[in-house]
């Protein structure tokens, strides 16, 4: 009797968890919306422009940086956006 | 493939970026065999994760930037002579199976593992040959300078991999020089031009020097401390000529820095390593990353059984 073939896995064998994406604010009236630079060269300018804009429309802007773009954002900084927030853009740049 | 390594197939080698899962034994094992390794390279294998899979290293970073480049291997020790590991003609190239799979093993496992796919987390405008595995020997039997990982602080009966964030090599050619002055200038300006001619200090480069451009320092008596010394001697920039702006190129440094001179590698910036084949006068450069806390450290592990 020939032996079993055993098949493995390279991988992690891991999926991304799914999450529901929180609701959309349908005004940004009062709205805190976060603007995480990443702290790549000329990423500040775009987002001033963009928190000028949104304060145009009357959202309360925070402003967030990571310290470098080379690494993930620190868990506390994501932890500080995520509980003060209730939108985030971040900004790429050069 | 797990005979080759004393450490139990259960055990966690490193925490695997991006996803951040724990990696085992024997996951790298079965990467490894994809890759086409001998169970002897295995050690070298887990020394490299686990040298990559630091803050400093950064392989996060490594794999998301849009550069091209990839951990760029470097083995010294008699290990590298008892797998068979290639440091002469065609070192950088196609090496040899022990240079060709274990560089490839460990990119397999960032991706299988780590999950770090091309066009995911792995977002390099145009990836480079770093990035399929990059990993050779020193060759430290024909040098005359002490080795890579004696200037990191190891001993030379160490068996150490060292890390570095690099691209593909390019050519650097020299064929007149005579003199180890001659070519230490000839050196120096060609790594002015490694990632760009206008980054200075921000990243780290690697130089191989083949045995014919060795040679030329050897008759001249210079030791290693004497050729970092010379090297950096010629391996400066004049800020003006790289501002921003200047010739008529956007790109370059802040008007601040109008006036100075400046080095183009940090401190401790321009790894040196000795590998090729006996004929050739040129020598190889490799171009870095943004380096320090910033960016990547090169990272340096003892491989052990």
């Amino acid at each position: 009797m020939s032996q079993p073939t055993v098949v493995l896995d390279p991988t992690a064998g891991t999926a991304p968890s799914d999450r529901t994406r929180s609701p959309r604010p349908t005004s940004l009236v009062g709205v805190t919306v976060g603007l995480l630079d990443i702290s790549k060269p000329r990423g500040d300018i775009f987002l001033d422009r963009v928190a000028e804009r949104l304060g145009e429309q009357g959202a309360i802007v925070l402003r967030y940086a990571k310290p470098t773009f080379t690494k993930p954002a620190p868990v506390d900084l994501r932890h500080e956006i995520a509980t003060q927030c209730a939108a985030v853009i971040e900004a790429l740049a050069d | 493939m797990l005979d080759g390594t004393t450490r139990a197939a259960d055990e966690v080698v490193a925490v695997m970026p991006p996803a951040l899962v724990e990696c085992t034994v024997e996951k790298v094992a079965v990467n490894a065999v994809m890759a086409g390794c001998l169970p002897e390279y295995l050690p070298v294998v887990l020394a490299a994760l686990e040298a990559v899979c630091t803050d400093e290293f950064n392989m996060h970073g490594i794999l998301a930037t849009t550069m091209g480049v990839g951990p760029v291997l470097v083995v010294n020790g008699p290990v590298s002579s008892r797998i068979g590991m290639n440091s002469g003609v065609n070192a950088l190239g196609q090496g040899n199976r022990a240079n060709a799979t274990i560089g490839r093993a460990v990119q397999l496992v960032v991706r299988n593992v780590g999950g770090g796919a091309p066009g995911g987390i792995d977002r390099a405008t145009h990836g480079s040959m770093a990035k399929l595995g990059f990993c050779f020997a020193e060759d430290e039997a024909g040098s005359p300078w002490t080795t890579l990982s004696e200037d990191r602080g190891f001993d030379r009966s160490q068996d150490v991999v060292t890390a570095f964030c690099g691209e593909a090599p390019r050519v650097l050619v020299d064929q007149k020089s005579r003199s180890a002055d001659s070519l230490v200038r000839a050196l120096a300006e060609g790594l002015r031009a490694s990632v760009s001619p206008r980054v200075v200090m921000g990243m780290d480069g690697m130089l191989v020097l083949s045995p014919e451009h060795m040679s030329r320092f050897r008759d001249a008596g210079w030791d290693r401390n004497r050729f970092m010394a010379e090297l950096a001697g010629h391996l400066t920039v004049e800020a003006d000529d790289i501002l921003a702006g200047a010739g008529g190129i956007e790109e370059g440094l802040p008007e601040g820095l109008a006036g100075m001179t400046l080095p183009k590698f940090r401190p401790g910036g321009l790894l040196v390593v000795h590998a090729g084949g006996s004929a050739g006068l040129f020598s190889a450069i490799v171009g870095g990353w943004v380096n320090g806390p910033m960016g990547s450290e090169p990272t340096s592990r003892e491989i052990t059984p």
